[in-house]
């Protein structure tokens, strides 16, 4: 097993409420406390629903937030800790491709300036060669090279998402950020973004933070997966494995409530009751307490945050899971 | 027993720059009292203007063509004035629209929007109809429902939101329920917890639902009978189990194909190939066919629409080769 | 740096409606009129008609009659035209840049600069944009060309700088800013390449509509005597001139007066279409 390309240990998140004019109210704690590794051409998803952190995990590992603490190991060196030309240079490595396909291309650029940016902001080729750089990083998302010279709004949810990869591929990264890519996508387009990044992944040996809230989706392109729920990991192990044997009650819950499009295998369904807390008043102990139903369930459960152990090829942070 | 919903020939048209868009071209199916139909299918097929066409909700420049025929009870939706078309909208016919966020008014109380549904069909005092709201918003699953009436819409969460559409198209026991991709915006937790309710309240009021949404899964444990939409058009209606095993329509197919599973053997994913034509070119004859893989030469004229079953219909020429 | 391809699909836009190509025209006429006319027509302060007189009515020789100094009025109109419209386009040029910058400095760096900013605006809102002009003009006694288009210009920038400041707020999170940020853009290209031209269509069509206000303005204040004095035609001061003459000679303030309303709606329709124009592109 070779060194992870990608170590984060205990990274939090917290936003303050509060500006020039108005009074603070409690942080909100987007993340809190997550820890997690990635390995050379590997697939690691972070799923979970509205509110659970994923998006702002994806957001401070682009520096495009700064975290409010801990660390980020990428090839040896701490993310969170560079001065400003060693950053320029990191982000030719680490790249993100964005949920919303009508929101993430300048709709007053062409394509083909959309794509070309990273060359021009790195001076990765002279400007006379752009044209046919973009034109081949067109063809390799499946699109044809003479959209360069349209713009975005000529073009479907799902074209647009290849711009957007595209465009994060001009600058030869080693890991994607993916967040949310294929949310807000038809089912039958989903499918050919899903293919072309499993693709894209095998032929330039890219590894991939993978954020969704679809554990179906996730089960396509994810080696393994992590469960976050208000701000902590809950469960992190194989894809294979976290799906077809959940450890921590949430994850359970989370399964039973995918629909099933088999009308003859339809579960009892694990209602979790209740509302998702709020990030900014985290219930005390383990978060998920208060609509966890785990019939070992009891006060330490309120008292005492459990951590990650590990349970099986998986670990889980649970006092009783089993 | 005739059915509660019976729509022919359904065509709505938006006039635009580039010609016309038939965004839905004909489509016809009915729906039987306290059943279930599904409309499903991917964005910009028409199965939402479908919905709103049964209100007259389309928004303008859109037009219900002429021959087009919806009937409630026997009675023509199509043909009725202001006052009788009102008079159905919420009291015979209740919809639940898809964004919890922008269908509730941020400036009322929820009380109050309840309460303004029950006060245009009945008559009832202010006070009753605020009861009313209150008992709906208990049934509805509403934790507090006394205090929770005097909510403005953006103090709750989506899901509670939700729940609040759903109590409005309740109010006054409508018989037939349309839900407009009811939780596509919604977690996936919360999401089960509002199919669950919708069901309940389902059996208990003995409703006809239909349920419009992108989303197979969603279907499969929910809905009586199932309509696949594509370009405007039914390409498949079948009941929901047969659809589900026999999927004959070469869309159909490729939907079950192309949507990653839970269970089950962790295939590659066999997109349909290209994308959806824009609905002011649609491809002449059959709308799917320059994206089958099994296109034939016949398939540049319309397909008739065949009974494979005799409560099973598609439309493509591949039924009439005698294939099962 | 800043490529403005989309403007021409703005235009193409605008030239596509009705009320955009009649506009586009019309506008495009009156520029044509007060460019070239000039160089056809007699300079009307130096050469009045003494041969055939003053208070003429319209006809033959003078299209527009002549007013009570012997002057041909189609020609002082065509000047006036030069003069109302430059001083109108340079003034909205300085407002549209002083709020873009204002708005952008506002929205882009947030906190302290944005309170401080927003408040010094506001409280220039507050005060009536006529008391300010008077205010500024009175320092001179005759104000001269170049200061009054300062004037104009300074004092028209407030709104345009609240509209610039709450598009370049929505556009920060955008996703493609994001993206430039993560493809390592700079500050400089990030707010040239994606915040500019992004914000820059609500303030064209602000701006073009702000064309036909300064216009009335200027026509005010030299109609007021603060602004254009004689002999210089500028619409609004032949309107003044013709005060005295308005029952007796109507073309001497007529036709300046159709002249001022003509051009307001040329810009005013150029203006519309260009907001419908660049509105639905917006996604």
């Amino acid at each position: 097993m070779s060194e992870p390309l990608l170590v984060v240990r205990d990274l939090v998140k917290h936003y303050s409420t509060g500006g020039v004019f108005k009074a603070a109210g409690p942080p909100i704690r987007a993340v809190d406390g997550v820890s997690f590794e990635v390995g050379r051409g590997e697939t690691l998803a972070l799923v979970g629903e509205s509110g659970c952190g994923k998006s702002s995990v994806a957001r401070t590992l682009v520096r495009l937030q700064e975290p409010t603490s801990g660390s980020a190991v990428f090839e040896g060196k701490n993310i969170f800790d560079l001065d400003r030309p060693t950053l320029r240079a990191l982000r030719r490595k680490i790249q993100i491709v964005f949920q919303d396909p009508y929101g993430s291309l300048n709709p007053r650029m062409t394509v083909g300036d959309s794509v070309a940016e990273g060359l021009e902001i790195h001076r990765l080729a002279p400007r006379a060669e752009i044209p046919a750089r973009v034109a081949t990083l067109l063809q390799e998302v499946g699109l044809d090279p003479s959209y360069a010279s349209r713009y975005p709004h000529e073009f479907s949810g799902g074209q647009r998402q290849r711009i957007g990869i595209a465009r994060a591929l001009a600058v030869e990264p080693s890991f994607l950020i993916c967040d949310e890519p294929v949310s807000a996508l038809d089912v039958s387009v989903q499918a050919q973004v899903l293919n072309l990044l499993v693709d894209l992944q095998a032929r330039r040996g890219l590894s991939y933070l993978f954020i969704a809230h679809d554990l179906a989706v996730v089960r396509q392109v994810a080696h393994r997966v992590a469960v976050m729920y208000l701000g902590q990991i809950l469960e992190i192990g194989p894809t294979e494995e976290v799906l077809a044997n959940p450890r921590h009650p949430y994850t359970e819950a989370l399964l039973s409530a995918v629909p099933v499009p088999d009308p003859d295998r339809q579960r009892t369904r694990i209602l979790l009751g209740g509302e998702p807390p709020s990030p900014s008043h985290p219930p005390s102990g383990c978060r998920f307490h208060p609509r966890c139903m785990h019939p070992s369930k009891d006060e330490r459960c309120s008292a005492e945050a459990p951590s990650l152990r590990p349970l099986g090829s998986a670990q889980v942070s649970c006092h009783y899971a089993r | 027993m005739s059915p509660l919903l019976e729509v022919t020939g359904l065509r709505v048209t938006f006039p635009t720059a580039a010609g016309p868009a038939r965004a839905v071209d004909g489509i016809s199916f009915t729906l039987d009292q306290g059943k279930t139909l599904a409309l499903v299918g991917e964005s910009g097929c028409g199965k939402s203007l479908t919905a709103l066409s049964l209100l007259r909700l389309v928004p303008p420049p859109g037009v219900i063509e002429a021959g087009s025929v919806i009937r409630l009870d026997g009675k023509e939706l199509l043909a009725l004035d202001a006052e009788s078309l009102r008079r159905i909208r919420g009291k015979r016919i209740g919809m639940v629209f898809q964004d919890p966020m922008t269908s509730l008014n941020p400036v009322f109380t929820v009380g109050d929007q309840i309460s303004e549904g029950i006060r245009a069909h009945e008559k009832v005092s202010r006070r009753e109809a605020w009861e009313r709201a209150v008992a709906l918003l208990q049934e509805v699953g509403i934790p507090d429902p006394v205090s929770r009436a005097w909510s403005y819409p953006h103090q709750m969460s989506g899901g509670m939101r939700q729940r609040v559409m759903i109590a409005i198209a309740l109010s006054c026991q409508p018989d037939l329920l349309i839900a407009d991709e009811p939780t596509t915006a919604l977690d996936v937790t919360v999401q089960a917890q509002i199919l669950e309710l919708l069901d309940r309240l389902r059996e208990e009021r003995g409703m006809a639902v239909l349920l419009i949404t992108h989303d197979l899964g969603i279907v499969a444990g929910r809905a009586d009978r199932v309509a696949v939409m594509y370009a405007g058009r039914i390409v498949e209606e079948a009941p929901t189990t047969t659809l589900f095993r026999h999927p004959t329509h070469p869309y159909t197919q490729g939907l079950f194909a192309s949507m990653p599973r839970l269970s089950g053997a962790r295939d590659r994913l066999v997109p349909i190939r290209g994308t959806v034509p824009p609905a002011t070119a649609w491809p002449a004859g059959c709308r799917f066919h320059p994206r089958c893989p099994s296109a034939m030469p016949e398939c540049v004229t319309d397909p008739p629409l065949l009974a494979v079953e005799s409560d099973h219909t598609m439309s493509c020429w591949l039924g009439t080769t005698t294939r099962k | 740096m800043i490529r403005l391809g989309w403007s021409r699909t703005a235009l193409k836009g605008a030239w596509e409606q009705p009320g955009g190509r009649r506009g586009l025209l019309l506008l495009a006429l009156i520029v044509i009129v007060a460019l070239v006319g000039p160089a056809f027509l007699p300079d009307p302060a130096s050469q009045p008609d003494l041969i055939r007189g003053a208070l003429l009515p319209p006809g033959f020789g003078h299209p527009f009659g002549t007013d009570q100094l012997s002057r041909d009025v189609l020609s002082r109109v065509v000047h006036g035209a030069r003069i109302s419209l430059s001083v109108a386009l340079l003034a909205v040029a300085l407002s549209a840049t002083l709020g873009c910058l204002v708005g952008m400095v506002a929205g882009y760096f947030g906190g302290w600069t944005d309170a401080v900013l927003m408040r010094l605006v506001d409280g220039a809102l507050a005060i009536p944009r006529l008391f300010i002009l008077l205010l500024l003009i009175a320092v001179w006694d005759h104000i001269p060309l170049a200061a009054l288009i300062v004037v104009l210009g300074a004092t028209g920038w407030f709104g345009t700088s609240r509209l610039v400041r709450a598009e370049v707020l929505r556009l920060r999170e955008q996703e493609y800013v994001g993206a430039a940020v993560a493809l390592g853009a700079p500050r400089r290209r990030i707010i040239l390449r994606h915040l500019f031209p992004n914000a820059l269509a609500p303030v064209l069509v602000a701006s073009t509509l702000a064309v036909g206000d300064v216009i009335l303005i200027e026509a005010g204040l030299s109609f007021l005597g603060l602004g254009i004095r004689p002999p210089t035609p500028s619409w609004g001061a032949m309107i003044l001139d013709a005060r005295s003459t308005l029952f007796t000679a109507p073309w001497t303030g007529a036709f300046p007066g159709l002249a001022i309303v003509i051009t307001v709606v040329a810009v005013n329709l150029v203006g519309e279409s260009l907001r419908d124009a660049l509105d639905p592109r917006r996604l």
